[in-house]
């Protein structure tokens, strides 16, 4: 059965070859310290099962340390200047979508085949896993496509990953690390804490502002821990079930599901959901990190005035 | 008696990021000092840091997509997305951004999260689109507004997943919920649940689309 194995050790062996570019890279000043970081991650991607709980955590404190000592930093190498580019550009035409088109296409229709005919109980992916194998799948095929088409170098694909990876940078690794935070917090008891907090200060009596605490108190549990996820089973358990749902008799389906939607409008306003907020802005080369954030806050606001409305009026209809 | 000592580490994060410590360094040093203060020995937070970074190595997985993605650029992608743009009539990047939206909601909706994304669609292809289109639009960009055109295009790839993926009934988040009502006695099916993404899902093309609307007013569309 394909699982996350596989695509560990396909990842794992596209982070070893970042760390193998930066180590020979002489455009980058600080090459070794680029090798180390993906040459750890490259560890982390194959043996991370072998490393134990305490070798993946000194793991993770190198990661930080060798970010938090400014080792990274990036080649300054560019493959092919902007002129070479367009000319490229009027040769290929618009087929040169296609190979960038093979990976959502196979993700897409692979998933369709996969669920909806009998390879689903073969047993051949597993179901937990599906859509990330094919898109894996996807990259591979889309990879041997340029090839046998472009007829590159055989390791400009790596060098080009690479470059793209320097441009993000730690930012890259940032979700994975913030992910694993979330873990720490769960076991040191931040979410008893908070859910303690905002059942104390609940309004007696008024609909309206229950529902406000609840809608709020998703979107600022959710900003801390950079996912909705992780706040929702807390506010359900303050709120949710035992004062809208059970005292005031509000919806189950409505409480539910707005309420989730509700702390999606905090995720668009964090830091801490990296791979949402900081990460595309390393990807595009925002000046300002806080970039995309600053360009979400006006629609997640409305969008929180928009979630409270239905709760309030579609959660309590007489 | 609420015990506020492990509150401290959110405290250190919020610090750390407004002070623009580098934030792995800062989630680190968090992690231990929220572990610590929560009563438990330096090596028994150690081990449940890296248990928690060794389970979720499938969030970095996106990355083997770089090769993919650097190579076309390599050929030309990026110049390749901008001609399209500037030869096709009436493409502005507000409505080139409205239907990117509506696409990401629509196939978020039917289960299909990962096929676009900040990786594989908004760097190569939606970026350089948008911030072609507001070329043709405004002149030449200066600095702020190039820089809020691209912003905008990753915005509206998040807003369009976020606010389109709750209506698949076999989302995550969904049977999140139904698990934690469950636990409370309250049976759900994902069905009942997902439909009530439905509104929130219209709203979101209407709140976002009318901004991205107001963005191409603001570069200097004439209508």
């Amino acid at each position: 059965m394909i699982n996350y194995t596989w695509l560990y050790v396909l990842a794992g062996a596209i982070f070893a070859s970042f760390a193998i570019g930066s180590a020979m890279d002489r455009t980058n000043p600080r090459r070794f310290g680029n090798a180390a970081f993906w040459g750890l991650l490259t560890a982390s991607f194959w043996f991370g099962d072998f490393l134990g709980d305490i070798g993946n955590g000194v793991l993770v404190l190198a990661l930080g340390a060798i970010a938090g000592a400014h080792l990274l930093s990036r080649g300054s190498k560019e493959s092919t200047t902007v002129r070479e580019r367009e000319r490229f550009s009027e040769r290929y035409r618009n087929r040169l979508f296609l190979p960038a088109l093979i990976i959502p296409f196979t993700a897409f229709v692979g998933t369709l085949l996969f669920n909806y005919t009998p390879l689903k109980v073969t047993g051949l992916i597993d179901l937990k896993a599906t859509t990330l194998v094919l898109l894996g799948l996807g990259v591979i095929i889309a990879l041997l496509t340029c090839y046998v088409w472009l007829k590159p170098p055989l390791t400009a694909p790596f060098e080009e990953g690479r470059r793209l990876m320097d441009s993000i940078g730690w930012a890259g690794v940032l979700p994975q690390m913030l992910a694993s935070l979330g873990a720490v917090f769960a076991a040191a008891g931040v979410g008893t804490t908070i859910g303690a907090i905002v059942g104390a200060i609940i309004p007696q009596g008024n609909i309206f502002l229950v529902v406000l605490v609840y809608a709020f108190g998703m979107v600022a549990f959710t900003m801390i821990m950079g996912n909705a996820f992780a706040a929702f089973p807390v506010m359900a358990a303050a709120i949710g079930v035992p004062i809208l749902i059970h005292q005031d008799g509000g919806n189950p389906a409505v409480i539910g599901a707005v309420g989730m939607l509700a702390g999606f409008c905090g995720t668009l306003m964090t830091p801490m959901a990296a791979n949402f907020n900081i990460v595309p802005a390393a990807l595009l080369e925002l000046k300002n990190q806080y970039g995309v954030i600053k360009a979400q806050v006006p629609t997640a606001l409305a969008m929180l005035a928009a979630n409270i409305a239905i709760l309030y009026f579609a959660g309590f209809r007489p | 008696m609420i015990d506020y000592w492990p509150l401290l580490g959110i405290v250190l994060v919020v610090i750390g990021f407004a002070l623009r410590f580098n934030p792995l360094l800062v989630v680190a040093v968090a992690a231990i000092a929220t572990g610590l203060l929560g009563g438990m020995p330096f090596l028994k937070v150690l081990g449940v840091l890296g248990h928690g970074f060794n389970e979720s190595r499938y969030v970095s997985i996106i990355w083997i997509v770089l090769p993919v993605i650097g190579l076309l650029e390599r050929y030309g992608l990026q110049e390749r997305a901008r001609t399209l743009i500037v030869n096709m009539r009436g493409a502005t990047t507000g409505r080139l951004l409205l239907v990117y939206l509506g696409l990401r909601q629509i196939l978020a909706a039917l289960g299909l999260t990962s096929v676009m994304g900040q990786a594989q669609t908004v760097r190569p292809l939606v970026a350089p689109m948008a911030v072609a289109a507001a070329e043709k639009q405004h002149g030449e960009l200066d600095e702020d507004t190039g820089e809020r055109v691209k912003a905008m295009s990753a915005a509206t790839d998040n807003i369009g997943l976020f606010f389109g993926e709750d209506i698949f009934i076999a989302i995550g988040s969904i049977l999140l919920i139904q698990g934690a009502f469950a636990g409370f006695g309250i049976q759900l099916t994902p069905f009942q649940l997902s439909v009530w993404a439905i509104p929130t899902a219209i709203c979101a093309f209407m709140i976002h689309g009318a901004r991205l609307l107001l963005l191409d007013r603001k570069l200097g569309v004439r209508r």
